[in-house]
């Protein structure tokens, strides 16, 4: 799922605070299951954005409200329900809902409400980490189902850099060395010799290097 | 001018339960302050950080929450959760500029009077010198 943190509040009231009435916006998809902008956080930062703006002596209303997603347009279409009744919206979902908020509500004013971090999974009860960085021309075939362009610090193709120290990545000592890993499990899995063969040098425009990524579905399309 | 703060006390219902028996009147009596509300719940660890956030949005200048000692809740982990959410709005207060020592956690003792009583005190005090909240007009 995409991960997402809650931004400072007082840079939220920063954005919000010369508005009468906000539309705070959870989303019920990833941000909900990393516990960052679902409906109980909506109502954590709505109450913030009160007393933030109390503070500097100004009044807001706020209405919460959350979609059941904020990355499609037929769950955008049931915002109709308050139109007209706020000035600016802060949206709580990841950076794509704020996107497609802003794009089909072409006159209303939209914020972000949270930080859009990384596409990762649950590691612990309150713990997430990036797993995958939507490179666009998956390798995990090749390296035991681990990633080396999100999880090397270096994006490395062909095995460790020779900076890892006792299993650990020399950039984050906390984090393992990936490469490491990629190997310990390809040995596991008597699969040690693959690792000779050398990946070619990549083409990154996969990655996102070549503008916006679009996907399509003949067999799903109207 | 003396200020008197209005503050909000969230009590677990097992701690707080010999306590409030009396329906605080005998509280009053050993010295609780008169101007702390008790909010009793069923566990610490149903508090919500919006139910805490909504006490200062209510107008009090301080928030403090009883539950039972880590290790031996009444609900297991009910107090441990409470003690994180108080953590939760102390960092959201410090985000917003505002003293995050408006809010504490205490665990105690089941039914013990004097503790619960030195508790309300304790923060009575705090607050009072911590002044107005800022929310309510009092920023410094
Ligand atoms: S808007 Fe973002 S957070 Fe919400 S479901 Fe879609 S991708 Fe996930
Ligand atoms: S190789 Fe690319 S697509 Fe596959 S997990 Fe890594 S970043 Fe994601």
């Amino acid at each position: 799922m995409i991960v997402a943190k809650r931004k400072p509040v007082a840079e939220i009231v920063e954005m919000v605070k010369e508005f009468k009435r906000v539309l705070v916006l959870g989303c019920r998809g990833c941000v909900s299951v990393c516990s960052a902008g679902g409906e109980r956080e909506v109502e954590i930062l709505a109450s913030l954005l009160r007393l933030g703006c109390k503070k500097e002596g100004k009044e807001i209303n706020t209405i919460c409200a959350t979609l059941v997603r904020q990355c499609d347009k037929e769950y955008i279409d049931a915002m109709d329900e308050w139109d007209g009744q706020y000035d600016a919206i802060v949206s709580m979902a990841c950076g794509v809902g704020v996107n497609f908020v802003a794009n089909l509500r072409p006159f209303a004013k939209v914020y972000p409400g949270v930080n859009t971090t990384f596409m990762g999974g649950s590691v612990d009860q309150g713990v997430w980490s990036e797993q995958c960085a939507g490179c666009g021309n998956c390798v995990l075939h090749h390296t035991g189902g681990l990633c080396p362009v999100a999880r090397c610090a270096k994006s490395l193709m062909n095995g460790p850099c020779g900076g890892s120290v006792g299993g650990r990545c020399e950039i984050h000592a906390d984090v393992p060395c990936i490469w490491q890993a990629i190997h310990d499990k390809l040995t596991q899995l008597d699969r040690q010799k693959e690792l000779l063969t050398i990946a070619p040098i990549r083409d990154w425009r996969s990655a996102g290097h070549g503008g916006p990524r679009t996907s399509v579905r003949d067999d799903l399309t109207l | 001018m003396s200020f008197n703060p209005n503050i909000q006390a969230y009590c677990c219902h097992y701690t707080s339960q010999q306590s409030c028996s009396e329906n605080g009147g005998g509280l009053l009596e050993d010295g609780f302050p008169a101007n702390i509300t008790i909010n009793r719940l069923p566990c610490s660890g149903k508090l919500q950080v919006s139910t805490l956030l909504q006490a200062f949005e209510d107008g009090a200048d301080g928030v403090y929450v009883v539950g039972c000692p880590k290790d031996s809740c009444h609900n297991v982990m009910g107090s441990q959760r409470a003690a994180k959410k108080v953590l939760a709005v102390k960092s959201a207060l410090n985000e917003l500029n505002v003293e995050p020592d408006r809010i504490e956690m205490f665990h105690l003792e089941r039914g013990l009077h004097p503790e619960f009583i030195k508790a309300a005190i304790q923060m009575d005090a705090q607050i009072k010198k911590l002044g107005p909240s800022p929310f309510n007009g009092g920023g410094k």
